[in-house]
């Protein structure tokens, strides 16, 4: 009894010669108890029939308690917003890893350092840039009235695509701006990870007669293996953020049908035909599927890692 | 030397494709630029518009800014930018700092509680009534305080600090320096190439801000720039400029573009290093 008081006073007395550590915590902690754990709480409206003037509490259980996913579920949104989320996600995860790493595959490959340096700062800028930047210059280049792509269009095969306002083409310029943003700043990691290659396995394979593509596919690759594997994971567990600022820019109503997803539907839903209800069930249905992902995938990529290789 | 050959047929692949992805990479920019730039009647003469400028003029930023919606927007903008970085700075540092101490108590229980919160959230109408009851809806609030902390950027910074060796703390606290002092007269010194990294991305972050604008602010007065730019592209004209169109919109449209990118891109050279070591720094610990 007595030793455990006194390991408990010891604990005490650390806590307190360190409690400038706690003071320092404080504001954090209560910003994300604010802004990150009390809207957990809020997500119970879920399950209510919110009424602005009641307020959370007060208003009334919904009966039955899945009534606001049920009619989600049932809806005709149900299957396209799924869809439309999975499939840009999936693209934007295709679409986005190989490029990034065949470009750091030459961007380490390049001698001449000079010119990699200048690629590089050069690469990595449009990732600074907001997407309403980036839509300004999709505007500027594929616009059907003046956009420089449909000019030439025009004038070489006589007619116009639109492709800001087409459900056949709106996917496409969202991957290709997605690209056009991250391929830099997503080579980065693959950049770092192929600067800590051991130089004498190029050596020894050098020896074994390998030439520069052999280097590539039997050293280079095999060394960022697990870390290309890592990002996969990591990125399978956020399929269900497929981007929601870029979308809610570029989208039009024309392309509803193609683009929309999710986070623009809730936001459309929720905020602009005050639907609190039924918003709040969809975005919960999203975050809890996106919790048990990330989970998924985090498990993945431990397990993985001590198993296989 | 069959081998040298092709090596060197590798390295033109190689440098053709670089100066194929810097013209991808530039071209789009400069063709903004170029837009914004050409006189209505040069787009006139040559019945669209060129890819570079015959001749230059400044009318559409003239236009741009003799209406009160671009400077007051970008006044806005400058503000949450400043104001935001400072608050999200000062908040990671001093969640940071404690977080990277092995010794703390409860250590685990505090990193959980913000790891927590990177998997799961209450989505976006629950937060939306946090921000109403504060009452910060409709102010310059709103554009910097729920969105002031990334747990991404605290665990980036917890371990930079971590980095930090342990004797340096050690000898200050035989010193007789207190926690306080130890944090502001060592770590933060010692951390600045991290300081200016994790600074710099909330700073990018403050300066494209859209989503909590169009979330929070319902009051035109209180946009930021990308709000208004991205309100002038799609609507293809600004309020109150109805009267003598002589900029056509497209121009307009680039030079507004132009305006909302270029704080960032005159930066963007100085920041780049920064930026490099920073991430580099905490992808290789990653």
């Amino acid at each position: 009894m007595t030793r455990k008081l006194s390991s408990f006073q010891c604990w005490m007395r650390e806590i307190w010669q360190t409690k400038s550590w706690y003071f320092m915590l404080l504001p954090g902690l209560a910003w994300f108890f604010i802004f990150k754990y009390i809207p957990m709480y809020g997500a119970s409206i879920a399950f209510k029939d919110y009424n602005i003037l009641k307020g959370i509490i007060d208003s009334p259980w919904a009966n039955p308690w899945y009534k606001h996913f049920a009619s989600f579920y049932e809806s005709p949104y149900f299957t396209q917003l799924l869809s439309n989320t999975f499939l840009i996600s999936m693209y934007k995860l295709l679409f986005g890893m190989i490029p990034a790493i065949l470009f750091a595959v030459l961007l380490y490959e390049c001698r001449n350092v000079v010119l990699k340096r200048w690629v590089q700062t050069i690469s990595y800028m449009p990732h600074f840039l907001s997407w309403v930047i980036i839509y300004g210059i999709c505007m500027a280049l594929l616009s059907e009235s003046s956009g420089l792509f449909n000019d030439w269009l025009q004038s070489l095969l006589d007619r116009k695509i639109p492709f800001l306002s087409s459900t056949e083409w709106f996917r496409s310029v969202l991957i290709a701006s997605d690209i056009w943003k991250d391929l830099g700043w997503g080579a980065i990691i693959y950049l770092a990870a192929m600067s800590a290659i051991d130089p004498t396995l190029f050596e020894a394979a050098r020896i074994d007669g390998a030439g520069r593509l052999r280097l590539i596919w039997h050293v280079t690759l095999p060394s960022i293996r697990n870390l290309i594997i890592l990002m996969l994971l990591l990125k399978l567990g956020t399929i269900m953020d497929a981007g929601f600022e870029q979308i809610y820019i570029m989208y039009n109503v024309k392309v509803y049908d193609v683009a929309d997803i999710i986070d623009t539907w809730v936001f459309r839903v929720g905020l602009e035909q005050m639907n609190y209800s039924v918003a709040t069930a969809v975005g919960l249905f999203k975050s809890v599927i996106g919790l048990v992902l990330i989970l998924i995938a985090n498990q993945c990529a431990k397990r993985w890692e001590g198993s296989i290789w | 030397m069959v081998r040298g050959n092709a090596d060197r047929m590798i390295d033109i692949f190689i440098y053709a494709v670089m100066l194929i992805l810097c013209v991808v990479f530039l071209f789009p920019l400069l063709y903004v630029i170029s837009v914004s730039l050409t006189p209505y009647t040069e787009v006139l003469k040559h019945g669209g518009y060129m890819i570079f400028p015959t001749k230059i003029d400044f009318e559409a930023y003239k236009t741009l800014f003799n209406d009160d919606a671009i400077p007051r927007s970008f006044r806005i903008s400058l503000i949450i930018t400043v104001g935001g970085t400072l608050i999200s700075t000062l908040l990671t540092v001093l969640m940071a700092y404690p977080l990277s101490r092995k010794k703390l108590k409860l250590r685990s229980f505090f990193l959980l509680y913000v790891v927590f919160t990177m998997l799961f959230n209450g989505g976006l109408i629950p937060t939306y009534f946090v921000v109403q009851n504060l009452g910060l809806l409709n102010s310059v609030w709103a554009m910097m305080i729920p969105n002031a902390l990334t747990a991404f950027n605290i665990l980036l910074m917890k371990s930079f600090m971590e980095a930090i060796p342990e004797e340096i703390f050690e000898s200050a606290r035989i010193d007789g320096a207190k926690e306080n002092r130890v944090l502001w007269q060592i770590v933060l010194p010692l951390s600045v190439p991290s300081l200016l990294t994790i600074g710099l991305f909330y700073a990018v972050t403050q300066w494209n801000l859209f989503f909590s604008a169009i979330m929070y602010i319902t009051d035109t007065k209180l946009y930021p720039l990308q709000v208004i730019v991205r309100n002038i592209i799609t609507a293809a004209s600004i309020p109150n400029m109805s009267i003598e169109i002589v900029v056509p919109t497209m121009t307009l449209n680039m030079a507004a573009v132009v305006v909302s990118s270029a704080p960032i891109i005159a930066v963007y050279p100085f920041i780049q290093k920064h930026f490099m070591k920073g991430m580099l720094m905490g992808s290789l610990k990653g």
